[in-house]
């Protein structure tokens, strides 16, 4: 990966792909294949080993993914932050751990997708690609973590701007041609989770209920009218 | 007052002969796609037995319906912010164990196996994994009482009775059953739309029954887990929930629902109430020996001028109104309170009513002798071989009076009829009887021509269900003319 045209495939091009494949894809099947929207739930076939691998996962990985967003949109006071080493130590501390969650949650539910039958029998090759990707991703940020410290830090100076850059069409990749393979790779692999998202179970991230926080307990459906708490009167004048 | 109508059911268990043709019926219809094997939105248990899934009714564990907590209303499988920590992972939620694995034979073994000195056998396979299996359960395997020791006396009913009371209900000569056929309560207070965290699940202004939105149903099962009946199932192929749909195509198109035609016994009776949805959250937050009166109170009569101006004001079709004054399920649950709702202390207040059934009368009294000009000429129904407390546990809210007063009613309607075609008891004992039972001749007249003469068009009084309108709201009928048909029509499949 030092070849200038790779270089310029993989961080400028494949970004922009990753993107319209995702938008396009995810809305479409949206639209499109409405019922294939779902969480895939294989707890009803196997719920010894669930529990661990699956709030592992999500945990860490929520964690994760907070954590890349803050040094995207704070990136500055991300770096406030680390200024005094204590804090430092702790931001870094507490994202290792939540990465190491999530890897160890990843690699959970692929080994329980392998050990029991019933499992495996509603596992799709789309599970087994998105499910290695993942454990590569983590993996790799983790080594990352490890060997290149204080990430938390030049996150902010380095992959904050290429994101940047990519988000607002000015495509800059000079932060990272030098940076070293590993790096690369997990941005690369990130990319491609990106663009492969909309093909996979993963879609079930987008369709997170939150409204359930605010809804009201009861609905009924009404022709023509639509969804409407059950209890509370039905609006007068709409049949004739 | 805020009318809405409700198609509602009435089973009369009195009848039921647990031949399963309803379970069977359904099944063709609507559960024979891959997923749904192990589904019976219709099945009907053996009692005392643990039912399915095995011990449904034990909300210690499965935790579904409602808890009363400080005075409010609150689901016992989660609270908002607990459903959202959990989605990952539901601690209430059953599994297939909880079920039974469904499974086929391999037939082809017949006809392949290798010449040899046994008979060759159609060993089972898996409808899941399509692996060779070692059956252990089934849906039914306490059928009649079968495996009693596994089944019958872990029924969770059991704990309403002394242990006297138990040893008696399975000592030998005294052994006795009935059959307890369960469909979705349609309730009015459903605790599986109130779980849904992606609001798929919803009931049907128009007339109650409760739907699951394939398209809105992303598999987070908390359906399953609320549900105290154990009616909302997870398709473990498609990752989507299903539940009973009342066979809401062939009501709008005037059939009953399969279950209820097929039905042998001719136990089901099918029609409209109509209630007031305004009370509801009051009365589910009742003390439980009232919520049986509660619950009958939320019910309108469909005669009474004002309910039919305020049924009018919220849009209850004319046409619905006169379906509820035709309705058995009223003349059943409210004017002669003969059927009872099934633990109506999960407060989801089902819309599926049960007539308690008559135990065998206890031969072994007086060398088989039923003395019936004994001073009291119920007492048979105090000592029948099902114990009136575990009928109460079952149908009752644990109030024994309700069920007593059901069975009553309808031995002295018996006794009457008796007294009329027989000739074996005086019209006078059994005026008595009837007296004592709170019944006259003519209302021991009516229940006797619906429980016993009843046609398919007294028992299924199916109201217009208007979706004609449905259709020209979402739809120009003219614009599908000669095509394929409205709305969903891509084919389940699972999801990448
Ligand atoms: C945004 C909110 C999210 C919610 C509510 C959610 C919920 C769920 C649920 C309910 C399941 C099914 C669990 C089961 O088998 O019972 C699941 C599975 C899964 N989720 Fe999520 N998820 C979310 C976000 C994510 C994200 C961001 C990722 C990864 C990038 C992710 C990766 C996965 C994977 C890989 C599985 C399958 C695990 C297996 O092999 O069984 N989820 N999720
Ligand atoms: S019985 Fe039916 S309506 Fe009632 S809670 Fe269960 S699934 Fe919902
Ligand atoms: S078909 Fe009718 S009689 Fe037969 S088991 Fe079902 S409910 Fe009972």
């Amino acid at each position: 990966m030092t070849n200038p045209t790779m270089n310029l495939l993989l961080f400028a091009m494949l970004p922009y792909v990753a993107l319209f494949v995702f938008f396009l894809g995810t809305i479409m099947r949206y639209r499109k294949a409405p019922f294939t929207y779902s969480s895939l739930s294989s707890q009803f076939l196997e719920n010894n080993q669930h529990f661990w691998g699956l709030t592992a996962l999500h945990y860490g990985i929520f964690a994760i993914l907070l954590g890349h967003l803050m040094g995207l949109l704070i990136p500055r006071q991300v770096l406030l932050w680390n200024s005094r080493p204590l804090r430092l130590y702790v931001l870094e501390i507490f994202s290792l751990a939540f990465a190491l969650m999530a890897l160890v949650g990843f690699v959970g539910v692929i080994e329980r997708r392998i050990r029991y039958p019933k499992a495996r029998t509603v596992t799709t090759p789309a599970d087994w690609i998105i499910e290695s990707m993942l454990i590569l991703q983590a993996a790799a940020g983790i080594y990352v973590a490890i060997f290149y410290p204080w990430g938390t830090s030049w996150y902010s100076t380095s992959a904050a701007p290429y994101l940047h850059s990519i988000f607002f069409f000015r495509p800059d990749i000079s932060y990272l041609v030098t940076m070293p393979f590993i790096v690369k790779f997990h941005v690369v692999n990130g990319w491609l989770i990106v663009g492969f998202f909309p093909f996979t179970r993963l879609v079930h991230a987008l369709v997170a209920p939150l409204p359930y926080l605010w809804r009201k307990p009861q609905l009924a459906r009404w022709y023509g009218i639509g969804i409407l708490p059950v209890w509370p009167r039905r609006p007068s004048g709409v049949r004739d | 007052m805020n009318v809405r109508s409700q198609v509602s059911m009435v089973f009369h268990l009195d009848k039921c002969i647990g031949c399963h043709t309803c379970s069977i019926a359904c099944k063709n219809i609507w559960t024979d796609r891959k997923g749904t094997e192990y589904m019976w939105w219709n099945n009907v248990e053996t009692k005392p037995g643990t039912g399915f899934p095995t011990r449904w009714e034990d909300q210690e564990r499965y935790k579904g319906g409602w808890e009363k907590k400080n005075g409010d209303l609150q689901l016992r499988s989660q609270n908002k912010s607990s459903a959202l920590f959990n989605i990952f992972h539901n601690p209430n939620q059953p599994t297939l164990d909880d079920y039974y694995e469904p499974w086929t034979y391999d037939y082809q073994n017949l006809f392949n196996a290798p010449e040899g000195a046994d008979q060759p056998t159609a060993k089972p396979i898996s409808m899941v994994t399509g692996e060779y299996i070692n059956v252990e359960a089934g849906p039914n395997w306490d059928d009649d009482l079968g495996g009693s020791p596994v089944y019958a006396q872990n029924d969770p009913n059991l704990e309403s009775l002394t242990p006297e009371q138990r040893e008696q209900l399975f000592a030998t000569e005294r052994l006795v059953f009935f059959y307890f056929p369960r469909i979705c309560n349609h309730c009015l207070n459903p605790s599986c739309v109130a779980a849904c965290p992606s609001g798929a699940l919803y009931k049907r202004g128009e007339d109650g029954i409760v739907l699951l939105d394939q398209k809105r149903c992303r598999g987070w099962r908390a359906c399953v887990a609320a549900c105290p009946y154990k009616k909302t199932y997870f398709n473990w192929s498609t990752g989507k929930s299903e539940k009973c749909i009342l066979c809401f195509p062939r009501l709008e198109t005037g059939q009953a629902p399969a279950c209820f035609h097929s039905c042998v016994g001719r136990i089901r009776y099918l029609g409209v109430l109509l209630y007031d949805a305004a009370r509801i959250e009051e009365v589910a937050k009742l003390p439980d020996d009232q919520l049986i009166e509660g619950q009958r109170s939320l019910i309108l009569d469909p005669f009474d001028p004002e309910v039919i101006a305020a049924a009018r004001a919220s849009g209850v079709h004319d046409s619905v109104i006169e379906s509820a004054q035709k309705s058995p399920v009223y003349q059943f649950v409210k004017v002669w309170k003969l059927a009872l709702p099934p633990h109506l202390e999960y407060r989801t207040f089902p819309m599926l009513f049960y007539v308690p059934p008559m135990s065998p009368v206890m031969a072994s009294q007086d060398g088989g002798v039923i003395d019936h000009v004994s001073g009291d000429l119920f007492h048979d129904i105090e000592q029948s071989r099902v114990p009136v407390a575990y009928l109460a546990k079952l149908l009752g809210a644990g109030q024994e009076n309700k069920v007593r007063y059901a069975l009553r009613k309808q031995k002295a309607v018996r006794w009457y009829r008796r007294a009329l075609t027989v000739g074996d008891v005086t019209m006078e004992v059994a005026s008595r009887m009837l007296a004592e039972a709170d019944c006259s001749a003519e209302e021991a007249e009516a229940i006797y021509q619906l429980t016993s003469l009843c046609t398919f068009e007294d028992r299924f009084v199916i109201p217009p269900m208007h979706r004609e309108e449905a259709i020209q709201m979402m739809e120009d009928p003219l614009e599908h003319k000669a095509s394929a048909g409205f709305g969903f029509v891509s084919a389940p499949h699972r999801g990448m």
